[in-house]
C-alpha cells in the first residue's frame, strides 16, 4: 500500500501512514464512512425498489396505450371513467383492440385474523388483459362464477400454500360476504401499496364490489396494430377523448408518472430521500471530526514541514490523501455489508432491492466528494500550524 | 571577501504585542554574518536571539527595518517568496520535531522532496550517506518512537542538511545529544562550511560549542552588546 501510494503521489503517503500509524482511529474513521455508506445505499435501495415496484403491476399489462381518468395519479387510484370512451377509442385507426380493466383493493383475512391487502384486478376472461401465460392459460376457468388466481409472492404467506394450489388443490378463503375459489397462481409481488394481486373475472369483480358497475372501469387498455405508429394513435385519441374525464398515456409514461407522484408527493419516496441526507450528514460529520483531530495531532510536524519551506498545497494534498483513503477503505465494507441486507431484505419482505452498477459508483463518487468536503474544512486548521513557534 | 555577505540586517527591529502591552524585543540590530562560518549567538532567554533567528529565518515577516538573505530583501516580501527562501536553508531546533508515522530515512528524505521530484530522485543514496555520518547506519528504517532522544535529534540534523542548504539556523541543536554526539554534529557543519561555504546561525549555550565558534555574538535586552571573533 505504501510502495503503491508512494509511485501515485511521487513523495512519501504522509496521509496513509499517519492514518495507518494510529490504528484505532483509522478503524473507527473507517467504520464511521462505512456506516453512512450503508445507511445511504439501504435508503437507496428501499427507494429503488419502491420505484422498481410501481412497475410491476403496469408490466402485466398486454396494452400499448392506457386510458385513465384525468384524476389518475397512480395505478390505485382515481376515479372510474365512462367504458363509453372504449368505443370511441376502437374506433380509432390503428387500434386493434380494447378491453376495460376493473380495479379495486381487498383483505384476505388470514387464519391467524392478520390482514394481506391484495390489489384485485377484474378483467374481462374474453379478452387478453395480460401478457402473463400463468394467467392467460387460465382466463377460461376465470369465467366461472368466484373464480380467482392469486400471486403467489404475496408477502409474509406460507409458500406451502401456493405450492398446493399449484399442485391440484383450491384454495377457498371468505371475503365481502362471498367465497372465492382460487385455482392457480402467478407471479408478480406486491409494491409499497398491497402485499400481493389478485386476478378475477369482470363478472366476479362486480359480485365483490357491489358498488361497481360495467360501464366504469379504472383502466382502457389499447393495443395497437403491428405497424401503427403510436405517436400518431396517441395524438388521435387525445383529441377524441374529451380530456375533463379521460387521460391517454403510453404505458412508459403512465409508470413515470406514477413512479414521480410516488417518490415526490408520498411521505414513503420523502422520507428515504431524508434517510439519505441522513447518511451523507453522518458521513461528513465522522470524517471531519477524523481529520481535524488528525491535523491537530500533527500540528508541530505540519509547522516544522512548513519552516522547511512546504508550501500549503502540499498540506492540502496530505488531507485529500487522507480523505480519499478513508473514502475507498469505507466504501468497500459500506458496500459488502449492504449487499448482504439487500439479500436479507428481498427475502423477507418480497421487495426487491437490486444494486444496480450506477448507484454504486454514484454512492463511491459522493462518498469521495463527501471525504473531500470534510477535508476541505479540516484544512482550515492549518493555518494555526507557524513555525515561528517552533523555536 | 568579495562576495556579499549571506545573512545582512540593517536597523532590525521588532515588536509583540498590540497596543498597550505592545513591547519592542529587538533594536536597531545591525550584522553581517560571513559565508561558510559557524556563529553562534549567547544571551539570556528573552534577550532577542530567538526573535532575530525567526526573523532571518524567514518564519517572521519583518516589521521595521531590513534583512538581506542570500541577496533577497526579506522586508515586505510575499509570503511565496519567503517560502521559497525558507527552502535554501536548514532548520534544527530544539525539539527534534519528526514526524512519527515516518520512518528515518523517511523523515529526512521530507528535507529533500521540499526541491521537488528532480531533487528527491537519489534521495535514498543522500539519506543514506547522512545518516551513516551522524552514526544512524543502523536505525535507517526505526520508527521515532523507536529512536532514543540523541538519535531523533542527529535525525533531525540529516533532515536539514540533506537539501544541501546554504545557511543552517540551529537552536540549541545539541541539548538532547551526548558530548560525542554533539562534537561530531558541530564537526560536521564546520565541515560543511569548509567544503560547502555552508553558513551556521546557531543559538547555544554549550560551552564546548563556544570553543569551536568562529564568532560569537552576545545579545542582551534585544541589543547586540558583544561581537567575538
Amino acid at each position: 500500500m505504501t510502495a503503491f501510494l508512494e509511485k501515485l503521489l511521487g513523495r512519501v503517503p504522509i496521509g496513509w501512514l499517519q492514518l495507518s500509524h494510529n490504528r484505532v482511529r483509522l478503524i473507527a474513521a473507517v467504520a464511521g464512512v462505512a456506516f453512512a455508506n450503508l445507511l445511504v445505499l439501504m435508503q437507496l435501495g428501499f427507494f429503488g425498489a419502491l420505484v422498481g415496484s410501481v412497475r410491476f403491476p403496469y408490466d402485466q399489462f398486454n396494452a400499448d396505450i392506457l386510458i385513465s381518468a384525468s384524476d389518475m395519479n397512480t395505478l390505485t387510484d382515481g376515479s372510474p371513467l365512462p367504458r363509453q370512451r372504449m368505443f370511441e377509442a376502437l374506433a380509432v385507426p390503428g387500434v386493434a383492440g380494447a378491453t376495460p380493466l376493473y380495479f379495486a383493493k381487498l383483505d384476505w383475512k388470514q387464519p391467524d385474523g392478520t390482514i394481506r391487502q391484495l390489489d384485485v384486478f377484474g378483467v374481462d376472461p374474453a379478452a387478453r388483459a395480460f401478457r402473463n401465460p400463468e394467467i392467460n392459460g387460465r382466463l377460461a376457468d376465470l369465467s366461472m362464477s368466484d373464480i380467482a388466481l392469486l400471486d403467489r409472492k404475496t408477502r409474509n404467506v406460507s409458500k406451502a400454500l401456493f405450492a398446493s394450489i399449484d399442485a391440484g388443490t383450491p384454495y377457498t378463503f371468505e371475503t365481502k360476504g362471498r367465497t372465492l375459489k382460487v385455482i392457480g397462481t402467478f407471479g408478480v409481488g406486491g409494491g409499497f401499496s398491497a402485499d400481493g394481486e389478485l386476478v378475477v373475472s369482470d363478472q366476479t369483480f362486480f359480485k365483490l364490489f357491489a358498488n361497481r358497475m360495467a360501464g366504469a372501469p379504472n383502466l382502457i387498455l389499447i393495443r395497437l396494430e403491428p405497424g401503427a405508429v403510436p405517436a400518431r394513435v396517441l395524438a388521435e385519441l387525445r383529441a377524441i377523448l374529451p380530456d375533463y374525464d379521460s387521460a391517454v398515456r403510453t404505458v412508459e409514461e403512465a409508470i413515470w408518472r406514477d413512479q414521480r407522484f410516488q417518490t415526490t408527493q408520498r411521505p414513503v419516496g420523502i422520507v428515504f430521500g431524508f434517510g439519505v441526507i441522513i447518511g451523507i450528514l453522518v458521513g461528513l460529520i465522522i470524517v471531519y471530526q477524523v481529520l481535524s483531530t488528525d491535523v491537530a495531532d500533527h500540528m508541530r510536524e505540519y509547522a516544522t514541514f512548513k519552516a522547511i519551506g512546504y508550501p500549503q498545497r502540499f498540506f492540502m494534498s496530505i488531507i485529500f490523501e487522507e480523505a480519499f483513503i478513508l473514502a475507498i477503505l469505507g466504501f468497500i465494507p459500506g458496500f459488502v455489508i449492504s449487499l448482504i441486507l439487500y439479500a436479507i431484505v428481498t427475502k423477507a419482505i418480497s421487495l426487491p432491492l437490486a444494486m444496480t452498477a450506477a448507484r454504486a459508483f454514484g454512492v463511491l463518487a459522493g462518498t469521495i466528494v463527501m471525504c473531500s468536503i470534510s477535508g476541505a474544512i479540516a484544512t482550515r486548521k492549518l493555518a494555526r500550524a507557524n513555525p515561528a513557534d517552533l523555536f | 571577501m568579495d562576495a556579499p555577505a549571506p545573512i545582512i540586517t540593517r536597523g532590525l527591529c521588532h515588536w509583540f504585542g498590540e497596543g498597550e502591552a505592545k513591547k519592542q524585543a529587538l533594536f536597531d540590530i545591525d550584522l553581517e554574518i560571513e559565508a561558510g562560518k559557524l556563529t553562534v549567538l549567547v544571551g539570556a532567554s528573552g534577550s532577542g536571539k530567538t526573535t532575530l533567528l525567526t526573523l532571518i529565518g524567514c518564519l517572521r515577516r519583518v516589521q521595521a527595518g531590513s534583512v538581506t538573505l542570500l541577496g533577497t530583501e526579506l522586508a515586505g516580501a510575499s509570503e511565496t517568496m519567503l517560502i521559497a527562501s525558507r527552502r535554501r536553508l536548514g532548520f534544527i531546533f530544539q525539539a527534534h520535531n519528526l514526524h512519527d508515522s515516518l520512518t528515518a530515512m523517511q523523515n529526512v528524505r521530507m528535507g529533500l522532496d521540499v526541491h521537488g521530484r528532480a531533487a528527491a530522485e537519489n534521495w535514498q543514496a543522500a539519506a543514506r550517506h547522512l545518516l551513516t555520518l551522524l552514526g544512524l547506519e543502523e536505525r535507517l528504517e526505526y520508527l521515532p518512537g523507536n529512536l532514543s532522544g540523541g538519535q531523533k535529534q542527529r535525525v533531525a540534523i540529516a533532515r536539514a542538511l540533506v537539501g544541501n542548504p546554504d545557511i543552517v539556523f540551529a537552536d540549541e541543536p545539541t541539548a538532547a545529544l551526548d558530548k560525542d554526539s554533539a562534537m561530531n554534529a558541530v564537526d560536521l557543519l564546520k565541515r560543511l562550511g569548509r567544503e560547502r561555504g555552508t553558513t551556521t546561525l546557531m543559538v547555544t549555550h554549550d560551552s564546548k560549542i563556544l570553543d569551536r565558534a568562529d564568532r560569537i555574538i552576545t545579545m542582551d535586552d534585544g541589543r547586540i552588546t558583544g561581537d567575538s571573533r
